[in-house]
């Protein structure tokens, strides 16, 4: 029966050419794959598989560079923005993104991030924000919202205790160096397809030397918040998402 | 010929005239004392006017060793520079340009410590440039100048090293040497190399963009199987068992028929040179081994003139004696070693030393 419907004709998605064969080390539920999927799309119709430099961080998404075949470069722990700056500086004629998740962008690499940005680099963040530590074992993250249960914070996030969250990306809307800011998801097919754009406009941004892109998606983790899967995405809807809220923050020039 | 190109500049500002004519091709800084003229004297003369070099400032000293990491990743000849505290800070970097096999030149221009310290000359960092700083096994080449001539070549033999070996090189110089102004031999401009050069040349690790390449390239220190990272360090090692049998540099000075030898580095060994002179009018045959690379230590050469009967070792260093352990692994029980040294940003004098060494030696 289905074998009769396997057919070139019938054939509605296939796996972009730039994911690789191995084998994806991310949990069932996650969003970290489908990003990947559409930061490989958007790299593969822009034409750019040769002319770009990617750039890993320290956390879940760690082993990016296993699953998009271009070249990869892995930061330490917070680092990216920083090896990027170079990689760029040293390239200008390539595309050159970090790929960071709350902890390494929001927490330990706050530093690299905002400097970076105030300075105008020609490079894209992609900024996967789940509110938690998830290769580390689900500790509290600089996003993790007040109230959330965390390996660190087993009560809850206590703001007297634990401080408050925080939105990186808004924060970066005050710098004159960072042009393109938006917090998308990827937890339905019409935010897939939204994220997609955002990640084009994104690269297409920084190419045309128009300074630093930050596209923030709000993301699920389903083991760091202990959910199942469809619990996962409907949590992060009822609360991740009211706390950062989707859509372009900044969308701008550089200053004369 | 052409007249040479001779100028008289302070230490600090010859790293700046090297990094562009030996054709580097990004410099990374942040501001320390006694080494910001290095990066304030690129700025003044714009190379990415000239050769195309960049040249930033960045936000920290993280920032910068990941900016040279990111740099040498893609097989440019990348290079920072700074002072004790700052090195510290980026002996994370250092780690992983050591366990990722990339060139790149760090100068170290060391001040005292520990803790913020001061800004007089140190030789205090030894142990961090020589043996580790950052985690994990792994070496720099360490290169110690003992003159303002010496901070320019050894920009284009700390490179040349870096390329040769795939791994880090430093430039070990201190306060004293930055700031001392002496007559320089500028060489030849070298062009950098193009991006297609870097392509060719580097082609089998930089990670370069995979222009024409069917395979992409992956810079990473990760190794979750035990067995693999076990491989990564075994190679590791075997290339610093090439480099300490191959590229170990030093200079003797009156070593012949010594009866007690001196071994001293950088700023020490410039005073220790006028001690052996005073040693030597009062009839003691003193001589002076000068290391020129640190790492690797000429462990050799220390060890010929312990079998050939030097009857003593005195190891004087601006630290309460970090080389010394070095040497004695080098003498091997042969001869007393003995250490000397002064801290807080003091220089010895060389009747000092002297003094010492009689003390200590010749009983």
């Amino acid at each position: 029966m289905a074998e009769d419907i396997i057919k070139a004709e019938n054939k509605v998605y296939d796996k972009p050419r730039l994911i690789t064969d191995t084998t994806m080390h991310y949990c069932p539920g996650c969003s970290h794959g489908t990003v990947h999927k559409l930061i490989a799309e958007v790299i593969d119709e822009m034409g750019l598989e040769s002319n770009t430099i990617a750039v890993s961080p320290v956390g879940c998404s760690v082993f990016a560079y296993k699953y998009i075949d271009v070249d990869w470069v892995e930061a330490a722990h917070g680092r990216a923005c920083a090896v990027a700056t170079a990689v760029k500086r040293l390239h200008p004629q390539n595309l050159v993104f970090t790929y960071q998740g709350d902890g390494d962008l929001a927490a330990i690499g706050t530093g690299e991030t905002i400097h970076a940005a105030a300075r105008g680099e020609n490079i894209v963040t992609i900024f996967i924000n789940n509110a938690i530590y998830g290769m580390t074992g689900g500790q509290m993250s600089p996003t993790t919202l007040l109230g959330m249960k965390s390996a660190t914070t087993p009560c809850g996030r206590d703001s007297a205790l634990n401080g408050f969250p925080y939105k990186i990306a808004d924060m970066l809307a005050h710098l004159d160096g960072a042009t393109y800011l938006t917090r998308q998801s990827v937890h339905t097919p019409a935010a897939v397809r939204k994220c997609k754009k955002a990640i084009r406009k994104a690269f297409e941004n920084s190419l045309a030397g128009n300074g630093y892109s930050l596209v923030e998606v709000v993301a699920a983790c389903s083991s760091g918040w202990k959910l199942s899967p469809v619990e996962a995405n409907r949590w992060m809807e009822e609360n991740l998402v009211p706390a950062y809220p989707l859509g372009d923050i900044k969308s701008s020039t550089l200053p004369k | 010929m052409a007249a040479k190109d001779i100028k008289l500049m302070k230490g600090n500002e010859v790293i700046a005239h090297a990094a562009i004519r030996y054709g580097c091709d990004g410099y990374f800084g942040y501001p320390i004392t006694p080494q910001s003229e290095v990066m304030e004297t690129l700025m003044e003369l714009r190379p990415w006017e000239t050769t195309g070099m960049v040249v930033l400032q960045a936000e920290s000293e993280l920032s910068s060793i990941n900016m040279v990491y990111g740099g040498a990743t893609t097989g440019k000849r990348v290079m920072t520079s700074s002072s004790s505290p700052g090195v510290s800070l980026m002996c994370e970097g250092l780690s992983y340009l050591a366990a990722c096999e990339l060139p790149c030149l760090v100068v170290n221009c060391q001040r005292g410590g520990p803790g913020l310290g001061t800004i007089q000359p140190s030789q205090g960092d030894y142990f961090q440039a020589c043996k580790g700083g950052g985690h994990g096994d792994y070496h720099l080449i360490v290169l110690a100048p003992a003159s303002v001539q010496e901070m320019y070549d050894f920009v284009g033999l700390g490179f040349d090293l870096a390329f040769k070996y795939r791994i880090p090189s430093m430039i070990l110089a201190d306060g004293a040497i930055g700031q001392m102004m002496e007559k320089v031999v500028l060489s030849e401009q070298r062009p950098r190399f193009s991006d297609e050069e870097i392509a060719e040349r580097y082609g089998s690790w930089a990670t370069c963009g995979k222009g024409k390449r069917k395979e992409r390239n992956i810079a990473t220190s990760l190794f979750m199987d035990s067995a693999e990272m076990e491989e990564v360090n075994l190679r590791l090692q075997a290339k610093y068992r090439a480099i300490e049998s191959a590229e170990a540099r030093w200079e003797e000075i009156e070593c012949e028929d010594a009866d007690y030898v001196i071994v001293a580095y950088g700023s020490s060994a410039r005073i220790c040179s006028a001690t052996v002179e005073m040693a030597r009018e009062e009839g003691i045959k003193l001589g002076l081994l000068r290391p020129i690379t640190l790492y690797p230590f000429p462990t050799e050469a220390i060890k010929s003139l312990a079998q050939r009967g030097v009857k003593g070792f005195l190891s004087a260093e601006l630290n309460a004696g970090q080389m010394v352990e070095d040497v004695r692994l080098a003498v091997n029980g042969l001869a007393p070693v003995e250490h000397y040294g002064r801290m807080g940003g003091i220089l010895f004098n060389p009747d000092e030393v002297l003094d010492v060494l009689k003390s200590k030696l010749i009983k």
